[in-house]
């Protein structure tokens, strides 16, 4: 039960109940389209950059707790940071998230991401990884303007 | 022939004759733990356990007389060639097929279907000729029609449900007309458990010159099967459902069927005689089964076959009965949870979705319990969107569950109320 309790805590179950910044915003400079086949789980980032920074963005989509919560929490993260910071959070969210990687809570130096730690729960449970990264990969893609939707295979 | 268990009202319960204590004690694998927890299996649906008489009949075979088939002079090969063609012959006797060359060993149903699609509806279907499906098919009996119509122009047309997940027979009847070839149907919906009336649609079916495939993969694992009662044209199913190995799985196809179907892979053990200028092949069902085949998934379906066999078939039926019942009374009273799949003839499946909770929330969290359940969209995304969910969780029950295992689920589900709650 513990951890269970880990994976799907109170801020979890608050974002996924009540996702943030849900919705397309008005200025829409990128947006990518991403899809688990496994789960049939979708999310669609919608990201406004102007001067090498996200000024706005938004998802739409629908999936599990963890994805709509890593969604939600992600939209939060972002706005207002330039493209190289966001790059870099990509790669320390990962991190913070993918079993395949060494354990890096600890070392976790990035202080705007503090508030994500509460998403590593899911390193204990594999199957439900690619729940909580599916929404980077795709915000990631419309970053960089990639057409082809985003499958977590 | 319809031995199709159905939903029996609540309250009315009649408890189960057949042992099934005993037939625990046959698979090994229900005395593990999972998470600390005592196993509560409940997705045979994808893929069942296997009792010891398979496990034996498989290490056996690689233990005492392996060898490839079909090749060698010597006694290896001659035993393993016997055992394989033993399966087969076992197979025929299983499905009341009339000769065992109407049994061409497969990797599975879906390739059983593919199978059918590639080599007999790639030579006698046209443009704007019709296969009749359901939407209550696994992606399995929809994917390889909409491949041969990519490459022949073939029409689907598509046998829709209701809310129950019922199977209409006077919407299939009106869908069936002159151009009809095929109806391929599946014989019990993965998802709902709906037990589609494969006699009567056989009769509609043949009464237009159209032939009926039938996709067995759930159907024969729940109900016996016998091919010519049914008088259906192909039957597919796979090994691993039935308590039988992954990697072999059946197409059962009349015999003047198969005579006039081309190949649909080339390789040994098809041929008669190979040149640069021209290949004969041989006669089905070898000209179906290209390259080295499951040798030991074979001696692995025997046994399961025999498994099957042994027990009083009426018994495990009214077992199956008693546990779709009672999953079915226990989840109804509660009211978090909205059951899908309510067709008055159904196998032991049942699926259901919870408030706003997400099929793959509730499996995470069983799981941890110790129960087993599928989620998610089962192959069968058409279905979902007939009934506009993501997705759902399932419940599917063998030959060996309990309704200890039905409170364990119960149980489980409290535990997701109480972290969403």
């Amino acid at each position: 039960m513990s951890e269970l309790r880990d994976l799907y805590q109170e801020v979890i179950l608050d974002h996924g109940k009540s996702p943030r910044n849900f919705g397309r915003p008005p200025a829409v400079t990128g947006e990518s389209h991403g899809h688990n086949p496994l789960c049939g789980d979708t999310v669609t980032i919608y990201l406004e950059v102007a001067d090498g920074v996200v000024t706005d963005i938004g998802f739409e989509g629908r999936g599990c707790a963890i994805s709509m919560a890593s969604a939600s929490m992600m939209t939060e993260m972002l706005r207002g940071k330039s493209v190289d910071e966001v790059q870099t959070m990509f790669t320390q969210f990962h991190a913070l998230v993918a079993p395949a990687e060494p354990a890096c809570e600890a070392d976790f130096e990035a202080p705007d991401l503090d508030k994500l730690i509460v998403l590593a729960g899911v390193r204990e449970f594999p199957m439900r990884v690619k729940c909580a990264t599916l929404a980077w990969h795709t915000m990631k893609a419309a970053l960089e303007g990639e057409a082809e939707e985003v499958t977590t295979e | 022939m319809n031995t199709a268990v159905s939903t029996a009202p609540a309250g009315n319960l009649a408890a189960p004759s057949f042992d099934v204590e005993r037939a625990r004690a046959d698979f090994p694998i229900l005395s593990r733990s999972v998470h600390g927890k005592p196993l509560a299996f409940l997705d045979s649906g994808a893929s069942a356990q296997k009792p010891r008489q398979v496990i034996d009949a498989i290490s056996r075979c690689y233990e005492a007389e392996y060898a490839n088939i079909h090749r060698g002079v010597y006694e290896l090969s001659a035993r393993a060639t016997e055992a394989y063609e033993g399966a087969r012959v076992r197979v025929q006797q299983f499905v009341n097929a009339r000769s065992a060359s109407e049994i061409v060993f497969t990797k599975g149903a879906t390739e059983a279907i593919n199978l059918v699609a590639a080599s007999w509806g790639g030579t006698f279907l046209g443009e704007g000729d019709e296969v009749v499906l359901s939407v209550l098919e696994h992606h399995a009996n929809i994917v390889p029609w909409q491949l041969l119509r990519e490459r022949t122009g073939i029409v689907l047309k598509v046998v829709p449900t209701d809310e129950t997940g019922a199977f209409p027979l006077d919407a299939c009847e009106a869908l069936v007309g002159p151009r009809t070839k095929l109806v391929a149907l599946t014989h019990v919906s993965n998802v709902l458990g709906t037990v589609v009336p494969v006699a009567e649609v056989v009769r509609i079916a043949h009464a237009h010159d159209a032939l009926v495939l039938i996709d067995g993969a759930q159907g024969i694992v729940h109900q016996p099967v016998d091919v010519q009662a049914l008088d259906v044209d192909f039957y597919c199913f796979s090994g691993h459902k039935l308590y039988g190995p992954s990697g072999i799985g059946v197409l059962y196809g009349r015999e003047a069927l198969l005579r006039a179907m081309p190949p649909w892979q080339g390789g040994g053990d098809m041929i008669e005689r190979v040149t640069f200028e021209r290949t004969t092949f041989a006669p089905p069902p070898a000209r179906f089964e290209a390259g080295t085949p499951p040798i030991a998934a074979a001696a692995g379906l025997h046994a399961a076959l025999d498994y099957v066999a042994s027990l009083d078939a009426a018994a495990v039926a009214a077992h199956e009965h008693d546990l779709l019942a009672y999953a079915s009374e226990r989840l109804g009273a509660l009211n978090s949870i909205r059951l899908y799949g309510t067709a008055p003839e159904k196998a032991a499946i049942v699926s259901f979705t919870m408030d706003d909770v997400h099929p793959h929330d509730i499996g995470t969290i069983l799981d941890r319990a110790g129960v087993a359940v599928r989620v998610g969209h089962h192959c069968a995304q058409p279905l979902m969107d007939h009934f506009d969910i993501a997705g759902t969780v399932r419940a599917s029950f063998g030959l060996y569950n309990t309704r200890a295992d039905i409170d364990r689920l119960i149980d489980g589900l409290d535990e997701v109320r109480e972290i969403f709650a």
